[in-house]
């Protein structure tokens, strides 16, 4: 189902910070629901600060979802890292966002991307753990056998956690985790651990998903291009529009030229990204 | 209903070339683009003789009121146009304008016989703001290159030739009033304006190009000074944009003297800013009358 075509105004539900970064909830009384890996374009009702930034909305992956009491409630991890996001870290209850989408595409089926697939692995990083929760949740509800590999920097980056934890309010089983400064789990890199399990016997008949900054997502490619695993990549760009009409989210074919990331993706196939391109 | 060199149209508000792709927009949005048309006129992205890719990331950057691009104009090429893109085009519900650009005389005449001679075609625009291989100079920034271009390619069709004026020079009454001495109907201003903005984390331009092209609010004044003293000038029509966001900026340009006016980059803010100025525009009393 299509995205309805413009933008609409969406009631803020909720809001409440999470180990460094916000969580917030939006009411879309005329939107479908949206896909795993899918995105939105926000901005608030009262966007532009008295600098004249933010200006352009910003695109942001859905991290959760579910049916509300008329439509469907809208859940986003934000990190406040500049006047936009810091705006949408301070929404309350009863603001208004603008909202235009689901846009892009979604994370695959496993079987699309590797026949032989038996199971997923899901590798987030930092506020990239976002559109894995969703995609987690999904597979989990289908019976996909699964692991999830979070990574974070420090603990005042490690928010979203909770996104990944079951009804009875621990973290799924299926879940591990590492940190840089080794406040939780694997001491280290989250590739480490995707590392030592792509080196099982059972790794060949995996799809990786992956969501995370540019140097992590570019060592998951790598790992699993060693290994001839397919990964599903979740970029970001640059991006004005969301819907095709600003070029600006151009991202490097490997054959040459770009794709546009907001409508070629924002999931692309390791294959099919000359290199994840480093982002400001 | 508004006509503008002979087209009819619903209403006074089309968009800036190269801020909606309609074909994309559709592949998103569906057919819910085709029944709430936002603009009463289409144009399309700039089209060059060969194909294009574009400008390596990073190709755009906010800053206050707009932003900045540098896109690089990339598009198939002519025949990758008229084969693939001007038949979806056509199903628009609206007259299609086409962009050109070409950095030669020869190639320009290429590009307008081949797309005035489609009949999907009601109008074309030129794209000036390019160097003339030949000579180095930005056509647009040259009265006499202007009025040379435009005398070789307006004997070679019919359908209203609209000159895109870059505000990146001192006189643009001067390059207007060559556009209209060549045989030019009409005029489209402003294209952007050059600028750069440095990247705070790393002490360099933020725009891998180093520098680009100025949009948004923050270049209104701007636009509607220069489109005043171009219409001072000339007696051919035209099209004004710069900025615009809301029904009240577009009655600013057309008391400016626009007989139509475009959407650009609001557009990216809101994918029905078209029909939304328009209907704005509408129910807004003239500017001036009295209350």
């Amino acid at each position: 189902m299509s995205a309805p075509f413009g933008r609409r105004l969406c009631e803020v539900a909720a809001n409440r910070t999470t180990g460094g970064y916000n969580v917030f909830s939006l009411l879309d009384r005329e939107g479908p629901e949206p896909r795993p890996g899918q995105f939105y374009m926000l901005a608030c009702e009262h966007w532009e600060g008295a600098g004249g930034r933010p200006f352009l909305p910003r695109a942001i992956s859905v991290a959760e979802t579910g049916p509300a009491a008329r439509g469907v409630r809208l859940d986003f991890l934000v990190e406040g890292i500049g006047p936009g996001t810091d705006r949408l870290c301070e929404l309350a209850p009863g603001d208004a966002v603008w909202v235009n989408g689901p846009l892009g595409n979604s994370f695959p089926e496993p079987r699309e991307s590797n026949p032989g697939a038996a199971g997923a692995i899901l590798v987030g990083g930092g506020i990239g753990i976002a559109p894995l929760a969703l995609l987690r949740r999904r597979f989990s509800e289908r019976g996909v056998p699964l692991r999830v590999l979070l990574g974070f920097r420090d603990e005042a980056h490690s928010g979203g956690l909770e996104l990944f934890c079951g009804n009875g309010g621990d973290l799924c089983p299926e879940v591990r985790l590492a940190s840089e400064d080794g406040h939780a789990g694997h001491r280290g890199y989250v590739t480490d651990l995707l590392a030592a399990m792509l080196a099982g016997d059972d790794a060949e008949s995996a799809v990786v998903y992956s969501c995370g900054p540019p140097a992590m997502l570019e060592a998951v490619r790598g790992l699993c291009a060693e290994r001839g695993v397919p990964c599903e990549l979740a970029l970001e760009s640059p991006m004005a529009c969301g819907f095709g009409a600003c070029f600006g989210c151009a991202v490097p074919k490997p054959e040459g030229g770009y794709l546009r990331l907001c409508v070629d993706g924002p999931v692309l196939a390791g294959d099919r990204v000359a290199e994840v391109p480093a982002h400001a | 209903m508004p006509e503008f060199c002979g087209i009819s149209l619903a209403h006074p508000v089309i968009n800036a070339s190269g801020t909606y792709d309609a074909i994309a927009a559709r592949r998103v949005y569906g057919d819910a683009l085709i029944e709430d048309f936002p603009f009463s006129a289409f144009v399309s992205k700039t089209i060059t003789p060969e194909r294009r890719t574009g400008n390596a990331p990073r190709r755009i950057w906010e800053t206050p009121a707009g932003m900045l691009n540098s896109i690089g104009l990339p598009n198939k090429g002519l025949e990758g146009f008229l084969a693939e893109d001007l038949p979806q085009l056509a199903e628009l519900p609206v007259p299609l304008i086409v962009s050109v650009m070409a950095t030669g005389r020869p190639e320009f005449s290429r590009l307008v016989e081949a797309v005035g001679g489609r009949e999907e075609v009601a109008a074309i625009e030129l794209n000036v703001s390019c160097p003339n291989v030949h000579s180095g100079l930005i056509v647009g920034e040259q009265p006499s290159e202007t009025e040379a271009l435009l005398q070789t390619l307006r004997p070679l069709t019919p359908k209203p030739l609209i000159v895109k004026l870059t505000p990146n020079v001192a006189d643009p009454a001067a390059v207007a009033v060559a556009a209209e001495e060549g045989g030019a109907d009409a005029v489209s201003l402003i294209n952007t304006l050059k600028g750069t903005a440095i990247d705070p984390k790393s002490g360099e331009p933020a725009l891998a190009a180093g520098h680009g092209g100025l949009s948004g609010p923050a270049v209104r004044p701007v636009a509607l000074h220069q489109l005043r003293t171009v219409r001072a000038a000339v007696a051919i029509p035209a099209i004004g944009m710069g900025g615009i966001s809301t029904g009240a900026d577009a009655a600013e340009f057309i008391a400016a003297g626009a007989s139509l006016v475009a959407v650009g980059t609001e557009n990216f803010r809101d994918p029905r800013a078209g029909a939304r100025v328009a209907a704005e525009l509408e129910s807004a009393r003239p500017l001036g009358a009295a209350a």
